[in-house]
C-alpha cells in the first residue's frame, strides 16, 4: 500500500435546498508516474490514484479518471447542487487496489 | 575576455524593465478569513541603518501562490503538519514515550515556542534551533534515534510546532549569551561567497523587489518556515533553503545543522523580529 495516503474534504455543513455549494478535496499521494528511474536505472513502478468519485445520497456528482501526469497530492474543486439533506460520499481508487473513502453530511439550513 | 561575474549579476538585476511593478505588493495576508498577519513591520533597531521596513516573503510571490497560504485547506504544507500530528502521539525509543507523554497537547505546550527560536539553552550552553531541540528530546528524553536535520519527518514536526505560534510576532533574543553567535551570523550574512562572490545582503538587502532572472527577490526572511515549495512539493527547512542560496553563489556550502548555519539562522530570524510567524507558508 502507498504510504502516507490521507483524504481530506472541505464541504459546508449547511446549505439551502437547491443551493450550489463548492467542494474541495485533496488526497495526499505521491502519484509516482511510472516514467521515472531510480539511481540504479530500474523503473520506479507506477503508483497513482486512478479514479476519484463523488456522490450525493448515492447519485453521482463527478466521476474522474486520473492519469500518470497528474502531480503529487491531487486536488479537486467542484460545485454540486444540494437538493435535500444528506451526505456527500467521496471515493479514491489506488493502483494497488486500495480504496479510500470519506463522507460529509449536509443539513438544510 | 576578462569578465567579472559580480558585474554580470548587477547588470542582470538592472536590465529588468519592470522594476516599478516588481516591488513588494500591498495585499493583506488573512489566513482562514480570520487571522490577520503582520507582513510588513518597522525594521528592528539593530537593522535600522540598513532597512526601513522588514517584509515577509509572501509579498513577493504571485497572487496564485499567495492564495494557497490564505486557507489551510488549500495550503499543501498542512499535509506535513498532519503527518506530524500522528508522530506527536507515536511512542518511540527505549523510554517508550511519545512527545505527548511529556508535552501533552501540542496546541497548549508549544504555543509561542517558535516565535523565540533559535534560543539560548542554559543547561546545554548553546544556541538551539527547533530542529536541534526536537532531536535532543528524541535522543535524551525518548531514547530514540535523531532524525536527519533536513528530513521530512523533522521538518514536518518543526512545522507542527511552528504552527502553534502562527500570527505571533517573531521575537528572538540577540543579546546576553546569544550575542556572540548572533555576531557570527551577522558576519556570515555580509560575507561574499562562491565564484559569484555574492553575500546574502547583496541579493536580499540591496536588491529585494528586483527580478533575478525569473525570480522575484524577497528579503530572504524566515518567519514563514518551514516553507512548502511548489518546486519540490514538500516542506523545506531553513537550513535546506540556506544551502540552496549559498550553492547558487557557486560555493561549497556549510552543512545543515552546522554551527555556521545555526548562527546564520539566529541572525536571519532576528532580521524578521516584529513580523508574524507564518509557518507553514507557501512559495514557488
Ligand atoms: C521524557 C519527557 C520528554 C519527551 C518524551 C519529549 N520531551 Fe521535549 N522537552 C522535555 C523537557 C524536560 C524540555 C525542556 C528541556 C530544556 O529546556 O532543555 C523539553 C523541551 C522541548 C522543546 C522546547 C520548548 C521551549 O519552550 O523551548 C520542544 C520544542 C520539544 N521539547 C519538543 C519535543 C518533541 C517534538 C518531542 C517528541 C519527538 C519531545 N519534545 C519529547 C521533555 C520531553
Ligand atoms: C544570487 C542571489 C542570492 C543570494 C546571494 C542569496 N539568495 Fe536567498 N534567495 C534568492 C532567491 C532568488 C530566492 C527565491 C525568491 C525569494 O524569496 O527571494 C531566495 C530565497 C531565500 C529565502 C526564502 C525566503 C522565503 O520567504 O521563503 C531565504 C530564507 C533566503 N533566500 C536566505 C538567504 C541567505 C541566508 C543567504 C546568504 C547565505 C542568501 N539567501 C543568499 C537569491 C539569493
Amino acid at each position: 500500500m502507498a504510504k502516507g495516503v490521507k483524504p481530506r474534504v472541505k464541504a459546508p455543513k449547511k446549505a439551502a435546498a437547491g443551493e450550489t455549494v463548492t467542494l474541495k478535496t485533496l488526497i495526499s499521494h505521491k502519484m509516482e508516474s511510472g516514467q521515472r528511474k531510480n539511481k540504479d536505472g530500474s523503473v520506479i513502478p507506477r503508483s497513482i490514484i486512478n479514479r476519484f468519485t463523488c456522490a450525493f445520497n448515492g447519485k453521482t456528482v463527478v466521476d474522474v479518471k486520473l492519469e500518470p501526469a497528474i502531480s503529487t497530492n491531487p486536488y479537486f474543486e467542484f460545485e454540486a447542487v444540494v437538493p435535500e439533506a444528506g451526505e456527500f460520499q467521496f471515493t479514491w481508487y489506488d493502483d494497488d487496489g486500495s480504496v479510500y473513502e470519506t463522507a460529509k453530511k449536509v443539513a438544510i439550513a | 575576455m576578462t569578465f567579472k561575474p559580480t558585474t554580470a549579476i548587477a547588470a542582470l538585476l538592472l536590465a529588468v524593465p519592470t522594476l516599478a511593478i516588481a516591488e513588494a505588493d500591498d495585499d493583506t495576508l488573512i489566513v482562514n478569513d480570520e487571522l490577520e498577519m503582520v507582513t510588513k513591520a518597522a525594521a528592528p533597531a539593530h537593522l535600522a541603518d540598513d532597512l526601513d521596513e522588514v517584509i515577509s516573503g509572501w509579498h513577493f510571490r504571485s497572487d496564485e501562490t499567495q492564495a494557497l497560504q490564505m486557507d489551510d485547506f488549500d495550503n499543501p504544507g498542512m499535509l506535513g503538519v498532519e503527518l506530524a500530528i500522528d508522530a506527536w502521539e507515536t511512542v518511540e525509543g527505549t523510554a517508550e514515550k511519545s512527545c505527548a507523554s511529556c508535552h501533552g497537547d501540542v496546541e497548549e505546550s508549544m504555543a509561542g515556542v517558535r516565535a523565540v527560536y533559535p534560543k539560548w539553552n542554559e543547561a546545554a550552553g548553546e544556541v538551539r534551533t527547533l530542529e536541534m531541540q526536537v532531536n535532543d528530546c528524541r535522543e535524551n528524553q525518548m531514547g530514540a534515534e535523531k532524525l536527519g536535520y533536513t528530513s521530512g519527518a523533522l521538518t514536518n514536526m518543526v512545522a507542527l510546532i511552528s504552527l502553534q505560534s502562527r500570527g505571533m510576532p517573531v521575537n528572538v533574543a540577540i543579546d546576553g549569551p546569544a550575542q556572540a553567535m548572533w555576531e557570527q551570523g551577522k558576519e556570515l550574512y555580509y560575507t561574499r561567497t562562491g565564484q559569484l562572490e555574492l553575500s546574502c545582503a547583496n541579493c536580499h538587502e540591496q536588491n529585494y523587489g528586483n527580478m533575478i532572472r525569473a525570480d522575484h527577490l524577497s528579503q530572504g526572511q524566515i518567519n514563514g518556515f518551514p516553507v512548502y515549495r511548489l518546486k519540490n512539493a514538500k516542506l523545506n527547512s531553513v537550513h535546506a533553503r540556506f544551502k540552496g542560496c549559498v550553492r547558487d553563489t557557486r560555493a561549497e556550502t556549510y552543512s545543515p545543522g552546522s554551527a555556521d548555519f545555526v548562527a546564520l539562522e539566529l541572525y536571519v530570524a532576528s532580521r524578521g523580529n516584529g513580523l508574524s510567524v507564518e509557518a507553514p507558508s507557501v512559495r514557488n
